[in-house]
């Protein structure tokens, strides 16, 4: 028997199948989340240097690792969208972008959180952190230049080329600023150099982490529907579902 | 196809020469932003030398992106764009001979005129050969990543700020090994890594990004 992969490479099929898969993930994230959270912050034992404040890596570290995976991913269904000139990975991408955004931005936020009271500064000019800041600015040009555009494909293969582009960037970007902070400085505090992580910490990161890429793959597949049911809205099944729902 | 090529660099650079003030925009730009910093900051000599190597490749990346608009703006407005798609010779070699026209017009005038910016911050006058090295190797660079930005933002409305938000986060490399080339040779380590690493990033980018602006640039006009 063989196996039609293309069955659902169009919106009409692809629309209930990414509302079953939306609603399963979500669940599964909700469980993942609940879970990592409960080991985060009652069973992981307190840190013997970092004292409580620790706690944020269980946000913050699937957060970062979130918010690289989704830039790889968005830009692996744009380059698919461009190579074979298929309607749903433009809207896969596009679908990916903010919530990839708003990882990038988690990061950011509690690793400033947790930098305050750990390194006593808000910022540094850390490689990582640099690194992490302009993803997020490449994240927002990615959104801002697909907003610009009104034509659906022109916004689809702009952003493509876009996304592909940053991808072939971001190690430039990484090493550059690695580079340059080296030149300067050592990294004043880096996770490489803290004692190896208990069990349990660990545990409950890789439990996070599963639970993010969950949600991520919800939320993506809920922004996925709106964008299907709008492109589509002329056509058959979708005017049927828009009547029915309403 | 050399010859077409040397038509289109031609043909950019007598457009340019037609419309000089253009050009003298740019330069005055980017001569006035230098110009601003001390006044901001304060003239104390140790601190505008230590700051010297930022303050000029920060007014000439903002320069060069400023005339990044211009690149095929004129040339889609009157159909030219169009007669270029359609050519016989490759789009990635015509937008590659573009850029380089655009570097000429733009960058290389940076490049000459730094030294002189660069005296205003109390620069010591042995690095200026470095200065105006890695502007050399660093602007074609980012007149090639602008290229990709100008083409995939052509026609559109809000195209100016959209442009600047796309293009400059691409330069960042660029501005960090280029300003790094100037302190490590400033602090005698040599600026040679840098000097390197740009003329890496040059081959780099003029292999590739104007392939990658002809794919932008048909999406844009299609």
């Amino acid at each position: 028997m063989s196996i039609n992969w293309f069955k659902y490479s169009s919106p009409q099929t692809f629309f209930p199948l990414a509302g079953k898969l939306a609603l399963w993930f979500g669940a599964l994230a909700l469980v993942a989340c609940g879970v990592g959270l409960y080991i985060g912050f009652f069973v992981a034992p307190t840190d013997a240097q970092q004292g409580e404040a620790y706690r944020i890596i269980f946000i913050h570290v699937p957060a970062a690792w979130m918010s690289m995976f989704l830039y790889l991913v968005m830009a692996f269904w744009a380059g698919l969208g461009l190579a074979f000139n298929t309607r749903l990975s433009g809207m896969m991408a596009s679908a990916i972008a903010p919530t990839g955004a708003l990882f990038t931005f988690v990061a950011l936020w509690t690793g400033s959180l947790w930098g305050k009271p750990t390194w006593g500064t808000w910022w540094v000019w850390d490689a990582r952190l640099t690194s992490e800041l302009i993803l997020l600015f490449l994240y927002f040009g990615f959104m801002a230049l697909q907003a610009a555009i009104d034509d659906a494909r022109r916004a689809d293969k702009a952003g493509a080329v876009l996304a592909l582009v940053g991808v072939v960037n971001i190690p430039i970007i990484y090493f550059s600023v690695k580079w340059w902070n080296t030149l300067h400085q050592g990294a004043s505090v880096s996770l490489a150099k803290a004692p190896t992580m208990a069990a349990t910490m660990f545990a409950g990161m890789i439990v996070m982490a599963f639970g993010f890429w969950f949600y991520s793959i919800a939320a993506a597949l809920m922004r996925a529907r709106c964008i299907m049911l709008e492109r589509e809205r002329s056509s058959d099944w979708a005017v049927h579902y828009a009547k029915r729902s309403a | 196809m050399l010859a077409a090529l040397r038509c289109v660099i031609h043909r950019d650079l007598l457009l340019a020469a037609r419309r000089s003030s253009d050009v003298l925009t740019v330069l005055l730009f980017f001569v006035i932003v230098v110009s601003l910093f001390p006044l901001g900051i304060g003239p104390d000599p140790a601190l505008l030398r230590t700051i010297a190597p930022g303050v000029v490749w920060v007014a000439a990346l903002l320069a060069s992106m400023l005339a990044l608009n211009r690149m095929f703006a004129s040339d889609h407005a009157d159909g030219t764009l169009e007669q270029m798609l359609l050519g016989a010779t490759p789009l990635g070699m015509t937008v590659a001979a573009k850029v380089f026209a655009h570097w000429l017009i733009s960058g290389l005038p940076l490049v000459l005129i730094s030294p002189v910016l660069a005296l205003q911050f109390d620069f010591p006058q042995e690095l200026l050969g470095v200065l105006a090295l890695s502007l050399a190797l660093g602007s074609p660079v980012l007149s090639l990543i602008g290229a990709i930005g100008a083409a995939l933002t052509l026609g559109l409305r809000v195209g100016g700020a959209l442009l600047s938000l796309l293009v400059l986060t691409l330069y960042v490399p660029v501005l960090i090994i280029g300003a790094g080339a100037i302190e490590a040779a400033a602090s005698g380590l040599g600026g040679q890594a840098q000097l390197l690493l740009l003329g890496g990033l040059l081959v780099f980018a003029g292999a590739f990004a104007p392939w990658a602006a002809a794919v932008a640039l048909r999406i844009s006009v299609e």
